[in-house]
């Protein structure tokens, strides 16, 4: 079983976005402990990249800032490297597709083994192109999480169907970024993700608030917050780990708020 | 050249997030049921020919030939169209598709302006709302193309992020088309992109080639011994390549902006300088550092300022059908500058790279060899950089 799984073990889960190198690594590294020890049950990392095409502004911000400050995907491996040290919380990649390959696939995902990251999330790597990651994600055991859309419809069921790690729901059409409503009929989405998939779901993009985090618990296993993490680390910058630990334990409780998944909510 | 998945050999693919693949998917139904479709050609034989004016003039250019003392040239005048560029060839066939798909707002990229220009005239034309996404530099850089898109009705975006030129454009247009997907299209510019927009833009811009081999034939009674087209995504190249890709005696030459030269870090070479990588939603060459963070290319030319190639055009280096050369920006400024002195013809900065390697390579073909350069624009948008870049100032 892979250990993502353990992220949804006890009850909803909640899943911490940060922007490697954001301002600095060593500040990646006391906000990503601060995050776990206030409850975040999964944390993703972000690999940055110069044209991030599924971002809003806040996350390109990050991204920019990052690449400036000297950021590189072997300085990300060693920040995984020092928290592995103590951490048990399972760990996933967020980065583009062009990070992986150029690095090349074999080599990054060995690595991923080595170090302990769990999973691999790729916006850019859709089902029909996942075939020149899939196969060293299974060598290496690493799982490549994939991701549903508002506009998936019909191919919600071959997606599900072959999701490993956990299923990402995008919750709106767009970019990433806070939004103040999300209008997508995210319950049928959920309905038609767990007839086909034997991994959780968690639902992402846009959400920013305990009471969207409690809202969006209520219909899938958890909830992926980005861009309001990372806006608080562009806020206070090196002394952001308290900021963002409160922030994760508010955040914690409000998902916690649904121990059932409430059938209704469409 | 195609296979169903849309790769030209390893190149191509669909590398774009989920929220768009089902839009991607429904273009390529519309456009596997419209193109062979005769009252779609019907339609747009009509817009290209009576509205853009085609076919374009394959003009034999006597003087540089006299001058040159090669091979006789042949410019292919794209820069005769209306909006004055080989855009609005793919751009018209788009739209016209954009509307069967019912479609009413069409997004763009633009460099230089010339697409942007040619997706607002077509907007203009067709009742579509339009929205164009450029590069704070290229606005500058390109302004009077940026009035001519606001005079035709269309929103101008300046794109502050990266470079801010094409390829933030790109990136841009593709953040814009992922949050409004069900009455927009996406009207791309360059034979780049997720499929199916490499193949659509090559079909709806291999007129150029088909005419060129018919024109050519009436004039000549021959093949060319070479086709010379700028390359930065690579349409008016691949449309000038396409009719002549079987006939292997052709020499495809694709001439890529170099910008201060291939050994500096400003340059927009791809084939040259680039590796393999995934981007844009394709797979294909593109200039980027060890980490695989996309490279700040750099061009005089806005059109040609772009880190990757596309995908056919990969492959046809991959297989050696086609070459890639570069050519710097003092190359491409000089050529500007003779072929307005020897012909009377100022051909935009872009175009000015392929008719710098005419130069070079005609003296040396004997005086039976034929050469075809395509002229993708015209040079007015240009004067004003150019003048600057021999440290001139004029007012636009």
């Amino acid at each position: 079983m892979s250990k993502i799984s353990a992220a949804f073990a006890n009850g909803k889960a909640f899943i911490a976005f940060f922007t490697c190198g954001d301002p600095d690594l060593e500040t990646t590294e006391a906000v990503v402990r601060a995050a776990v020890a206030n409850g975040a049950d999964l944390i993703e990392l972000g690999i940055p990249f110069s044209d991030p095409t599924a971002e809003g502004p806040v996350i390109q911000g990050a991204n920019l800032r990052a690449l400036t400050g000297g950021i590189t995907t072997d300085k990300v491996f060693g920040l995984v490297g020092r928290l592995r040290r103590d951490l048990e919380v399972p760990l996933v990649f967020m980065t583009y597709a062009n990070v992986v390959y150029s690095y090349g696939t074999e080599r990054f995902l060995s690595s991923c083994q080595r170090l302990g990251v769990d999973g691999l999330i790729l916006p850019d790597v859709p089902y029909e192109e996942k075939e020149d990651f899939l196969p060293a994600c299974h060598k290496y055991g690493v799982d490549l999480v994939s991701l549903v859309a508002p506009t998936s419809s019909q191919r919600i069921a071959k997606i599900a169907r072959e999701a490993e790690g956990f299923l990402y729901i995008v919750s709106s059409l767009g970019v990433t970024g806070m939004r103040s409503k999300i209008n997508t009929d995210l319950g049928s989405i959920v309905r038609a993700v767990r007839k086909e998939a034997s991994v959780p779901c968690a639902i992402g993009f846009g959400i920013s608030t305990p009471s969207q985090a409690a809202e969006m618990s209520s219909l899938a296993d958890g909830v992926i917050v980005g861009s309001a993490i990372v806006k608080l680390v562009e806020r206070y910058g090196k002394e952001a780990a308290p900021y963002v630990g409160e922030y994760v334990k508010s955040m914690k409780e409000a998902t916690c708020t649904f121990s059932q998944p409430v059938i209704k909510l469409d | 050249m195609t296979n169903p998945n849309g790769r030209f050999g390893i190149h191509g693919g669909q590398y774009i997030p989920e929220t768009l693949m089902n839009a991607v998917i429904e273009l390529e139904e519309a456009y596997q049921s419209y193109k062979d479709d005769p009252e779609f050609n019907r339609e747009l034989n009509k817009l290209l020919n009576e509205y853009a004016g085609r076919p374009s003039r394959l003009y034999f250019a006597e003087k540089m030939t006299k001058d040159l003392g090669g091979a006789k040239i042949y410019l292919k005048r794209e820069d005769l169209n209306h909006t004055g560029a080989h855009k609005i060839n793919n751009v018209l066939g788009q739209a016209l598709l954009a509307g069967k798909m019912g479609k009413t707002r069409l997004i763009a990229e633009t460099g230089a302006g010339q697409h942007g220009v040619a997706t607002a005239t077509a907007a203009a034309l067709m009742g579509m709302e339009c929205v164009v996404f450029m590069g704070e530099k290229d606005m500058e850089r390109q302004a009077l193309n940026v009035y001519r898109m606001r005079l035709l009705g269309a929103k101008v975006v300046p794109v502050k992020t990266g470079t801010a030129t094409l390829k933030d454009a790109v990136s841009e247009a593709m953040r814009e088309w992922t949050s409004r997907i069900a009455d927009t299209h996406y009207c791309l510019g360059s034979v780049m992109g997720p499929h199916p927009f490499p193949t659509i833009v090559r079909d709806f811009q291999a007129v150029i080639s088909k005419e060129v081999k018919q024109q050519l034939m009436e004039k000549e009674g021959r093949l060319p011994d070479a086709v010379i087209a700028c390359v930065g995504g690579g349409s008016n190249a691949i449309g000038s390549f396409y009719h002549f890709i079987p006939d292997k005696g052709v020499r495809l030459i694709g001439c890529e902006a170099a910008g201060r030269g291939i050994d500096t870090f400003e340059t927009a070479a791809t084939i040259n300088t680039g590796r393999l990588g995934i981007f844009h939603g394709m797979k294909s060459y593109f200039c980027q550092d060890e980490y695989g963070q996309i490279a700040p290319v750099y061009s005089i030319s806005a059109g040609l300022d772009y880190p990757g190639i596309g995908p056919e055009h990969a492959y046809l280096h991959d297989i050696g059908r086609a070459e890639y050369v570069p050519v710097t920006d003092e190359e491409a400024v000089c050529a500007f500058e003779y072929l307005a002195k020897t012909e009377g013809i100022i051909p935009a900065i872009e175009s000015a790279h392929a008719v710098a390697h005419a130069c070079k390579i005609a003296p040396d073909m004997d005086r039976e060899s034929i050469i075809v350069v395509t002229i993708s624009g015209r040079g007015d948008k240009d004067c004003a950089a150019i003048a600057r870049y021999r440290g001139e100032d004029i007012h636009e």
